[in-house]
């Protein structure tokens, strides 16, 4: 009885692709004609900036006439002239702020996701005034960034800003800090003021990945008698993990591509600079499309090879059901 | 193994008061189920002896040990859901073994308890399966090996096999049936289908809106029950009820007048019961006879054929309407009428207050209706 039981219940493989039924077809056409609009859309404000950029990093073209240019090759990437290597592939610049861009990234998406976690378990919990508090923790991220950087940047100021008046008071420093223009403390303040502003986002999705959990588990876990931290550890954690990583995917997007907080925080500063301020800084400040495109090329395959390792290293595959 | 003594025991959620003060001894050993219809706190009962809930009130004692206050891991119990509670990414073997891990026993230890339950349920071939590739029956199957191997001193289960389809509902009884024969742990069962009870228990509970209505074996409760809800609650089809008025007290039966004009003597202790006092008749479908000349007579409203039996549906007149269970294929149609007879040593009375008036033989009825008009 039991083996008659055990093959009750093998999953049936998808009927074979063989040829398709009129039903099919028509809802196959339906399908496309749904998504059509979107993809139209998607084509012109995704699709088209992208391949024009590929282009101008060919060229090159300059903002002043953006009509006038001439296909370089690969030039804008790397060149040798009399012997010397050129382009963006050996400036020292360039690497500087690949280097801050990944260092940020991985640093402050961490600090998040870490915090996030915390924070959504600290609000999955009941308590009275949860839902007033699912609010407030959200405000730091329904502030746009260029106003809480400002406001950051007036409350780090070295001589007028409450940051370095309280430590003052509470005699941690000697001395104020330019924590934006120190070059030690420039990129740390950038991720700190990056982990205020979305740790509520990162907690939010993982709220969210909580509340799908069964509650059942946790008291047959309670029931046998499992410590609340191995709980955590050893179901909590893997069952939340698809949810995780997709936060985490999300998060390191949007990092690698920051510009807003660093470029009102530090401006042009080398030591914060990142991928994105590099490129506009080329682009506009020395009206090079052609080498900032460049730069916005490699951006774009930096991230999507850095979202790929990632993705293969968390075993996740979009769509798959988590459970 | 162990007992379960409950005394007194309350629980409010906030100011609702759902189970008013509960006193039940549970013998070692022993099968208790605790049936009632949804509400009536079945579950929450459950759930307050293993400790998923606070006791608002009372005390709870496993093995002679008070346990109010201890965590549910240290009572001696494990539980079964009914929604089976696996833990969704691992696989069987680790579900089993995960609570063992860490009650300091040796991996050989742990093994050796998971091949032994997964063997006694013949899940032996699914060991490194997830859950999800598992149908209900099996996953429920894996839940009980949870409980095995921890082997408590009392197994919870709360409506274990209400996610399981007909058929595999009656063989997992039976496996829990078996269970508890071979194991002589101290089972205490959750459902709302009277025929689980009936069949698994030593004794049932019957629960109604947070009271006990009664406990007894099963036959007990079928052929004594002590009120017009268990009366009502226990049997299919549900028992048949008459309004009726005292007609006279004899010694040892009450005489009350039917709706129709007859009269019936029921042979039960009247106990106080006085003429002209509102009664409740009851009798089962299977002690409703059809007959040439019976005490009431009715329209046949609708007829089922069940095979072995068929029920006739019988419209006794002012909307009451009478079940009535005959062996064999129905010999009458919808729309004819008949005329009942009600075997009297079977009928119970309620008085008004729901109460049962006892049974003057206070044994248990024969078996089969055919046997006792021929002793008759």
């Amino acid at each position: 009885m039991t083996s008659a039981v055990a093959q009750a219940d093998v999953p049936v493989p998808h009927q074979a692709r063989g040829r398709r039924s009129s039903l099919t077809r028509s809802r196959l056409r339906s399908a496309w004609l749904f998504i059509a609009p979107s993809l139209i859309i998607l084509a012109f404000i995704a699709g088209w900036p992208l391949a024009r950029t590929i282009w101008f990093s060919f060229t090159d073209a300059d903002l002043n006439n953006l009509n006038d240019y001439e296909f370089i090759g690969f030039e804008n990437y790397l060149a040798n002239y009399d012997g010397e290597w050129l382009g963006l592939l050996t400036d020292p610049d360039w690497w500087h702020s690949v280097w801050n861009t990944v260092w940020f990234t991985a640093v402050s998406v961490s600090i998040e996701t870490v915090l996030g976690i915390v924070v959504a378990l600290i609000l999955n919990a009941a308590f009275p005034g949860r839902g007033i508090m699912r609010a407030i923790i959200l405000i730091p991220w329904a502030i746009p960034t260029v106003v809480s950087a400002k406001m950051w940047n007036w409350m780090l100021h070295d001589q007028f800003g409450v940051i370095n008046d309280m430590l003052l008071r509470l005699g941690l420093i000697a001395a104020p800090i330019t924590w934006t223009a120190n070059p030690d403390t420039a990129l740390w303040t950038v991720v700190m003021v990056d982990v205020w502003k979305t740790t509520p986002f990162m907690a939010l999705l993982i709220l969210a990945a909580l509340q799908m959990l069964p509650g059942d588990i946790y008291e047959a876990a309670k029931v046998d008698g499992i410590h609340p931290v191995r709980v955590f550890f050893r179901v909590t954690l893997p069952l939340i993990r698809p949810a995780l990583i997709v936060a985490i995917v999300f998060r390191a997007l949007d990092a690698l591509r920051v510009f807003d907080l660093i470029y009102v925080l530090t401006a042009n500063s080398r030591d914060t600079m990142s991928m994105s301020v590099y490129a506009r800084q080329q682009l506009v400040d020395f009206q090079e499309v052609g080498v900032g495109s460049a730069a916005s090329t490699l951006i774009f395959l930096i991230i999507a090879l850095l979202i790929v390792v990632t993705l293969a290293a968390g075993r996740v595959r979009l769509g798959e059901d988590p459970r | 193994m162990a007992d379960v003594i409950l005394k007194n025991v309350q629980k409010s959620f906030g100011r609702a008061k759902v189970i008013h003060g509960v006193d039940l001894d549970i013998r070692d050993g022993e099968f208790v189920v605790f049936v009632g219809p949804s509400g009536c706190g079945k579950s929450t009962l459950l759930r307050l002896i293993a400790g998923l809930e606070d006791i608002t009130g009372g005390d709870l004692f496993i093995g002679g040990e008070r346990v109010n206050d201890l965590a549910p891991a240290k009572r001696g119990i494990a539980m079964v859901f009914q929604s089976y509670a696996l833990y969704p990414h691992m696989n069987v073997y680790d579900n089993m073994a995960f609570g063992l891990e860490l009650a300091k026993s040796s991996k050989a230890d742990i093994d050796a308890k998971v091949r032994e339950a997964a063997r006694l349920l013949q899940i032996e071939p699914l060991l490194e399966r997830k859950p999800r590739q598992l149908s209900g029956g099996q996953r429920q199957r894996v839940a009980i090996g949870r409980a095995i191997v921890r082997d408590p001193k009392v197994f919870l289960f709360d409506e274990p096999l209400s996610n399981l389809d007909a058929a595999l509902r009656v063989q997992t009884r039976i496996e829990i049936a078996k269970l508890h024969t071979d194991t002589r742990a101290t089972m205490i069962y959750v459902t709302h289908d009277q025929v689980e009870a009936m069949t698994l228990a030593d004794r049932i509970v019957v629960l109604h809106a947070g009271r006990i209505e009664q406990v007894g074996t099963p036959l007990e409760l079928y052929h004594r029950p002590a009120n017009l809800f268990v009366a009502g609650f226990i049997g299919s089809p549900q028992m048949n009820f008459i309004e009726c008025t005292v007609a006279g007290v004899g010694p040892g039966e009450v005489l009350v007048s039917l709706p129709g004009g007859g009269t019936l003597a029921v042979p039960v202790q009247p106990d106080g019961v006085q003429a002209g006092e509102a009664v409740t008749l009851g009798i089962r479908p299977d002690h409703v006879r059809i007959s040439a000349d019976g005490a009431l007579t009715g329209r046949v409203e609708l007829v089922e054929e069940l095979g072995e039996n068929h029920l006739l549906y019988v419209d006794a007149g002012q909307g009451r309407r009478l079940t009535v269970r005959e062996p064999g294929d129905a010999r009458h149609e919808a729309g004819s009428t008949v005329s009942l007879d009600l075997a009297r040593e079977f009928c119970h009375l309620f008085r008004g207050t729901g109460e049962a008036l006892r049974s003057r033989t206070n044994a248990t009825s024969p078996t089969s209706p055919d046997l006792a008009s021929s002793a008759a």
